[in-house]
């Protein structure tokens, strides 16, 4: 079986689906000849040709709308927006047309197309290219939010989102790319070569959206993760001794609830992990959830792990970035009623 | 800011602000007569598969065919049978009936809302008989005459409008907000201009597969003034798009007039010049200019010779909508001013003065449209008013968020229903 990094991953499951949909068009700036700024359409134009794989304009708003024009039609757009921190120009035709556009015409128009984009930390963006904005498409009826964190389920879910009847905005954690950062970033950063999620097969496969994965079992603790974050909590609980159960929720809407609350139930413990900022953030509608459905099996108050509430700010990108020291005094809390 | 401040005790001028004010307000007398107006038949009429710089020139004239006279003259001429003229007229007297009994609806509590587009029947309607059956409308929200003029059921505009149980969007959709896809009449969205690249991709789908089929969007005035329509006009040139991009100025965004998007400073067919986009500017009062800009463009577009954007002039006669009230910022008898006159009246001269129409067959056929209006009205009243909607399969709104029920929705219809069961 081949071993693939993220981005090898993300372009293989394009080269599957295109090979065997000639509806689906790829867009966005960089994308084509150059194969985007982090490689992930590399080869794509080549290919499958100009008509098919093109650069568009530095405008998101247009290149979101073009896409809901494309789907009206009957082909396939799967975009990327080069990095999140940019999508916010195509805001509004992702929140009032592409997200709406099935139920405001009662099934006669659907928007089946995935926008992909790269978002997170622990690359010295600065505070344009680090942000962790799903948050704000969850609150989005209509959409489906997705985030992969190894190689393997990347692939898998792109294939996935690629096929769903519904738009799909997949986030990308760029600092995971490469390897599987686990928080420690003044280590040696380890190549997924040496992750067992790395081996990727061949073809096509699929990772069902709205399913969680348990990462890791545990009887004492659940920790609730996506993205880059899946893999700084297995490092923290390792590192703390702890037998926790870590969950890669991979699908933030729809959210895998049974998988949450069957260990929650079974651990009567909760950490909730995430790298965007506090206030308002998906994890709180996490922490709620839990409360909601598994209150008279917590032992303790559910914490939760975020971003600071600031911008995230570039020569202070370590102390911004929820890493281990966070993980450990959370880590701490939760376990200490 | 104080005048102790140092940046303003430096020898300059004080800059100003400019904030745009419309020629004429309530109590002002409206005129008109330093507008400029071409006499009909004056502009050029380029190939249409001229550079898109030929075409500019255009950008600050205006095409017109009926002239004064009430003859059709100049190189636009589209030369139209009169039978296709009076299917025309009919259309455009159906939309303005149509508009009427709606607009009283809503005034008499059946509906929430409505939109007239009373000045400009003479845009969509031709516009649409310009097109081909198959090609693609993104409409905004005045472009009723679209559906009409494809024949589109009256009862099914209505039953939207009530937003009733014939009402194909399931009472989703505030009144006029039509979509149907048989139609090739886009969903309508409330988010004004969001329609115009929408339009550019839909036809880029159709260039990318080899399609024949056109995209034409539609925009007003007042929205050029978001991204969006930039956007559109960008990727339209970028891609060399089969698109045509219609800007229909009525003058008015509500209460803002057109100086409020720019229109003070160049014309809106102008902002094609600095995209190379080819530019037309057009009588939108004058039917047989409307048709014949329109065949111009889809001509164009159709042949692989890029996008077109029109303005269409006109003057929205009514309010903004059913919640409106122009009195408020306007002079009431501004639009009996309004010197480009009234559509319906010019092409109903027109067929006259062609000696194929007269004030008989025009009273019989006014009370044919009229009849059949009403007819379709009692036929959507009996479906339902919207007073009486939103009563029943309340289950229904949580259907068509995604392709299926997810659960937290699934969860969130239970407790609807339960709390519509108390």
């Amino acid at each position: 079986m081949p071993t693939m990094n993220m981005i090898q991953a993300l372009n293989d499951a394009h080269k599957v689906m295109m090979r065997d949909d000639g509806d689906i068009v790829v867009f966005g700036e960089d994308i084509g000849y150059f194969g985007g700024v982090f490689r992930v359409t590399e080869g794509l134009q080549k290919e499958f040709g100009k008509t098919r794989v093109f650069d568009a304009p530095i405008s998101e708003g247009g290149i979101v709308a073009t896409a809901v024009g494309m789907a009206a039609y009957g082909v396939k757009p799967v975009i990327e927006i080069q990095f999140a921190d940019y999508i916010y120009p195509g805001y509004d035709q992702i929140v009032s047309e592409v997200a709406k556009m099935r139920y405001r015409t009662a099934g006669e128009w659907t928007m089946p197309m995935v926008i992909r984009t790269p978002y997170g930390g622990g690359i010295f963006g600065g505070q344009t290219h680090s942000q962790s904005p799903e948050s704000l498409f969850t609150h989005i009826a209509g959409l489906k939010v997705v985030i992969p964190s190894t190689p393997y389920d990347a692939k898998g879910l792109l294939i996935s989102a690629i096929e769903d009847p519904d738009p799909v905005i997949f986030f990308e954690p760029k600092r995971i790319y490469n390897g599987p950062f686990d928080g420690h970033h003044d280590r040696p950063v380890k190549p997924w070569s040496k992750h067992s999620a790395s081996e990727v097969p061949e073809g096509h496969y699929n990772v069902p959206l709205g399913k969680a994965s348990v990462v890791r079992e545990g009887a004492e603790l659940t920790v609730l993760a996506y993205g880059t974050m899946v893999h700084v909590a297995l490092a923290a609980v390792e590192e703390q001794g702890l037998d926790a159960e870590v969950i890669d929720l991979r699908t933030l809407v729809p959210l895998d609830i049974d998988a949450i609350e069957q260990s929650v139930e079974k651990t009567g413990r909760c950490l909730v992990v995430m790298e965007a900022p506090r206030t308002s953030g998906f994890a709180s509608e996490l922490v709620t959830l839990v409360q909601e459905r598994c209150f008279y099996h917590l032992e303790a108050p559910v914490e939760r792990v975020t971003g600071w509430d600031t911008p995230y700010p570039h020569a202070y990108e370590w102390a911004y970035f929820p890493g281990p020291k966070r993980m450990k005094n959370a880590l701490e809390k939760v376990m200490a009623d | 800011m104080s005048d102790k401040d140092p940046s303003l005790r430096r020898n300059a001028p004080h800059l100003a602000l400019h904030v745009p004010e419309p020629a004429f307000r309530p109590g002002d007398t409206p005129d008109f007569s330093k507008l400029q107006i071409p006499a009909a038949g004056s502009a050029s009429r380029p190939d249409t598969s001229a550079a898109a710089a030929e075409t500019h020139p255009l950008a600050t004239q205006l095409v017109r065919v009926l002239g004064e006279d009430r003859q059709a003259v100049g190189p636009w001429d589209p030369k139209l049978g009169p039978e296709t003229l009076r299917r025309m007229l009919r259309d455009m007297v159906t939309v303005r009936i149509f508009d009427d009994r709606m607009y009283r609806s809503q005034r008499q509590g059946k509906t929430s809302f409505y939109m007239k587009c009373t000045g400009e029947e003479a845009i969509a309607i031709p516009a649409q008989m310009a097109l081909d059956r198959e090609d693609m409308h993104f409409p905004t929200y005045r472009q009723q005459g679209l559906l009409i003029a494809r024949g589109y059921p009256l009862v099914e505009m209505m039953n939207q409008i009530y937003s009733n149980k014939g009402d194909k969007l399931k009472g989703r959709q505030l009144p006029i907000m039509y979509s149907d896809k048989k139609f090739g009449f886009f969903s309508i969205s409330g988010n004004l201009g969001t329609q115009f690249p929408q339009a550019v991709g839909w036809a880029m789908g159709a260039a990318i597969k080899g399609d024949s089929r056109i995209a034409i969007g539609w925009i007003g005035d007042g929205a050029t003034a978001e991204g969006d329509f930039h956007s559109a006009l960008t990727f339209a040139a970028v891609y060399n798009v089969p698109v045509v991009l219609a800007v229909v100025n009525n003058q008015w965004a509500i209460s803002s007039f057109s100086g409020i998007a720019g229109g003070e400073r160049a014309t809106f067919a102008q902002r094609a010049v600095g995209y190379g986009i080819a530019s037309l500017r057009v009588d939108g009062n004058d039917a047989l200019a409307v048709y014949a800009a329109v065949k111009w463009a889809s001509e164009r577009a159709r042949a692989n010779n890029g996008p077109t954007l029109i303005e269409f002039f006109t003057y929205r006669a009514e309010g903004h909508s059913t919640s409106d009230d122009p009195s408020g910022y306007r002079p009431t008898n501004e639009a009996k001013a309004w010197p480009l006159g009234d559509p319906i009246e010019r092409l109903k001269a027109h067929l006259i003065e062609l000696g194929e129409w007269d004030e008989e067959r025009h009273a019989a056929m006014t009370a044919e449209c009229d009849t059949e209006v009403r007819a379709a009205q009692k036929e959507s009243e009996k479906v339902g008013i919207l007073p009486q909607q939103g009563k029943d399969d309340i289950g229904s709104m949580f259907e068509d968020v995604y392709a299926e029920v997810p659960w937290h929705i699934a969860e969130q219809r239970d407790a609807a229903l339960a709390e519509d069961g108390e």
